[in-house]
């Protein structure tokens, strides 16, 4: 076990800076993932992590050991691949027992260590066969075990699910949760889908060109987000983000600085066209697009004075009329400065008689 | 001439479209492959058919008679102490030929498996001679292997070592063909390694790197096994190849010095085109056909079993 520290690491492939000096401190025993789009550099760091790539300047600590140099082999991590990368030529136990027999571990401990550990991820009965023999599913078990059984002090997933079918894909990322509680090992996991960042992570690092927008909790990560990178990533759907410009109508009172403001689908309420004014509200003529009925809940894509945003809404979906208002409480607002930056603590100033907002604040 | 019932007519008719149709469709297949039946029969299944036939007779080309003898060719040749000789400089050559050809060639390809401007020059290089002759090849080594004036010895006289005879001691001239053959072939055989070689997936190496194997263990547990198709490949080709070995052995050696470097395929020419004993050389024909049959079967049951094929 042991924490991971980034120091300054900067990433540069010929004259591409793939990272750019990133911090990062990943705690023991947490389940941290990296997530961003392709091209953010994540895949990156991890390989740096595991030693994979040698960072252009910048430290690597694993625990008290500064292991920028040191070899993938000797770093004591262990990694699943996304395409699992098992050993085809060798049966599902010799896969596992390679690494052992490299570290020269005693035969009868390898077999118990094997036993105990097909056990875990329900490879017993496949462990003769070959890794062309066995489904998707199953290889990425083999992966897992490959990991698990060698004991190390951090596990690297690089997009292990993304071969995966989507039922598959739910039903390891619930068991990668229990294995990660069950064995109490740092955990760092790259992906692009901010839905497996979301369940599975107890910590969250958003990158994007090789910069960290944010690294919180998946909560703080959802309702406290940094910039409007962060809004628009995570959430299904995401944060609707509208300029400011659009908005005069309805906020002409709003602070100079604010550029951008924002909400999310699920705090806006869908209302009659015709119903009255609410007055601690911004309320938006607007027209349905296309409505998504996804059973629990439903999205609407409308369009407005602002542009196209989702609107999230766990009522019956409407049909009678395509011509709504939307309603999004002052409260329920985020704003945003000229570099997409956050702007928190605005206040609303309630005490100014209605209609119209002098000075709104949000969350 | 009564007119037959019309019914009847168009019955039979029916049948009869349909029988053909069917039969089209039963006999196209066969139809397709016609034409490449026919080349195949003329060029290579009635050569051999003949050749087993002629392995029976005793015949000189030119006259009109075959005398039939019976299996007297077969009894002579395999009784005969040079054919026993010729069988074994075949075999010689063709172990050591393959065997060298592919243990160098995939050093080379290990060492050559990288980017870069020296590594692709290199590569060219070492490929050049598979595009030239094998007639300028022989010349050029008779000339290099010259006892006197060639620049191989010239080379080991710079070293202080004597002068080798290559080509006319029977101790070192199938040795100096089995180094042309070995420096025809390597080049042709780096590059199929090259490829073989990057056809392993990177990231079973990086896998293997985080297990921390040493790099005697990755190659011999990795490569070697993913290599398999590649290595199969090669020596059958090479063992097949080298078991007809010809050019070089007729314009440097002609077999000789005292038979030491005759093979089969030299053998057979010898007896039918220098000495007409055709009966003669195609009993020899009917034996090389059968040790490469053999070769052949028993390679694919035993090994092919051990290849890994990727999926």
């Amino acid at each position: 076990m042991a924490e991971i520290r980034l120091v300054n690491i900067v990433k540069k492939f010929d004259e591409d800076t793939v990272v750019n000096n990133l911090n990062l401190t990943i705690e023991d025993g947490s389940f941290t993932v990296i997530v961003g789009p392709s091209g953010c550099g994540k895949s990156t760091t991890l390989r740096m992590i595991a030693g994979l790539e040698t960072p252009t300047s910048g430290e690597i600590w694993i625990g008290d050991d500064c292991v920028t140099n040191v070899e993938p082999g000797k770093r004591n991590i262990a990694m699943v691949f996304q395409n699992y990368a098992l050993y085809p030529t060798m049966t599902v136990r010799k896969n596992i027992e390679f690494g052992l027999v490299n570290k020269k571990v005693p035969k009868a401990e390898r077999e118990s260590l094997i036993r105990e550990i097909s056990e875990i991820v329900g490879l017993t009965d496949h462990l003769d066969k070959k890794p062309h023999q066995l489904s998707g599913g199953q290889r990425q078990r083999v992966a897992l075990a490959r990991a698990m059984v060698k004991k190390p002090k951090v596990f690297i997933l690089d997009e292990p699910l993304s071969n995966l079918d989507a039922k598959l894909r739910g039903q390891m990322r619930r068991e990668l949760i229990q294995l990660h509680k069950r064995l109490g090992t740092t955990f760092v996991y790259v992906t692009h889908d901010q839905v497996e960042a979301m369940s599975m992570g107890d910590q969250i690092i958003l990158l994007d060109k090789g910069v960290t927008q944010q690294m919180d909790s998946p909560m703080n990560m959802y309702h406290d987000p940094n910039n409007v990178f962060t809004a628009e990533f995570i959430g299904t759907p995401p944060m609707n983000i509208l300029e400011r410009g659009h908005l005069n109508t309805v906020l002409p009172t709003l602070f100079e600085n604010v550029k951008y403001v924002g909400f999310k689908p699920e705090h806006a309420e869908i209302i009659g066209e015709t119903e009255e004014r609410r007055t601690d509200h911004v309320v938006l003529q607007s027209e349905i697009l296309t409505t998504e009925t996804l059973g629990a809940e439903t999205i609407y894509t409308v369009s407005n004075v602002a542009g196209m945003m989702n609107v999230k809404s766990f009522d019956n979906p409407i049909t009678e009329s395509n011509n709504v208002q939307i309603a999004i409480p002052y409260e329920k607002l985020y704003f945003f400065d000229e570099q997409k930056e956050r702007i928190r603590f605005l206040e609303i100033d309630r005490a100014v008689s209605q209609p119209k907002p002098a000075i709104v604040g949000g969350v | 001439m009564t007119l037959a019932n019309p019914n009847e007519m168009i019955n039979h008719k029916r049948e009869r479209s349909t029988f053909s149709a069917l039969n089209w469709v039963a006999i196209r297949p066969y139809m397709m492959i016609f034409p490449s039946i026919i080349v195949f029969t003329l060029f290579f299944l009635y050569p051999i058919g003949y050749m087993i036939y002629l392995s029976f007779y005793d015949w000189n080309f030119i006259s009109p008679d075959k005398d039939y003898v019976g299996l007297s060719n077969f009894t002579a040749l395999l009784q005969d102490p040079k054919f026993q000789q010729v069988l074994r400089n075949t075999f010689v050559y063709s172990f050591a030929t393959v065997s060298l050809t592919i243990s160098i060639s995939l050093l080379l390809a290990l060492w050559l498996n990288k980017k870069g401007a020296m590594y692709g020059f290199v590569q060219g290089a070492i490929f050049s001679p598979h595009i030239i002759s094998l007639v300028s090849i022989s010349m050029l080594w008779m000339w290099i292997m010259d006892t006197d004036y060639g620049l191989l010895n010239w080379f080991l006289n710079l070293f202080g070592i004597a002068s080798i005879p290559w080509l006319t001691d029977p101790k070192t001239s199938l040795l100096s063909l089995i180094i042309v053959a070995v420096w025809k072939g390597i080049g042709y055989y780096t590059l199929i390694f090259i490829a073989g070689l990057q056809s392993i997936p990177k990231d079973i190496y990086e896998a293997a790197a985080l297990d921390d194997t040493s790099k005697v263990r990755t190659f011999f547990k990795l490569t070697l096994p993913m290599l398999s198709p590649t290595l199969f490949f090669l020596t059958i080709i090479g063992l097949i190849g080298s078991f007809q070995v010809f050019e070089t052995i007729s314009i440097m050696t002609k077999g000789g010095p005292i038979n030491s470097t005759n093979t089969i395929v030299y053998y057979i020419y010898e007896n039918g085109f220098r000495f007409f004993k055709i009966g003669y050389a195609s009993t020899a024909g009917v034996i090389l056909l059968f040790v490469v049959g053999i070769f052949t079967f028993l390679y694919f049951k035993l090994l092919s079993r051990k290849v890994h094929y990727q999926s």
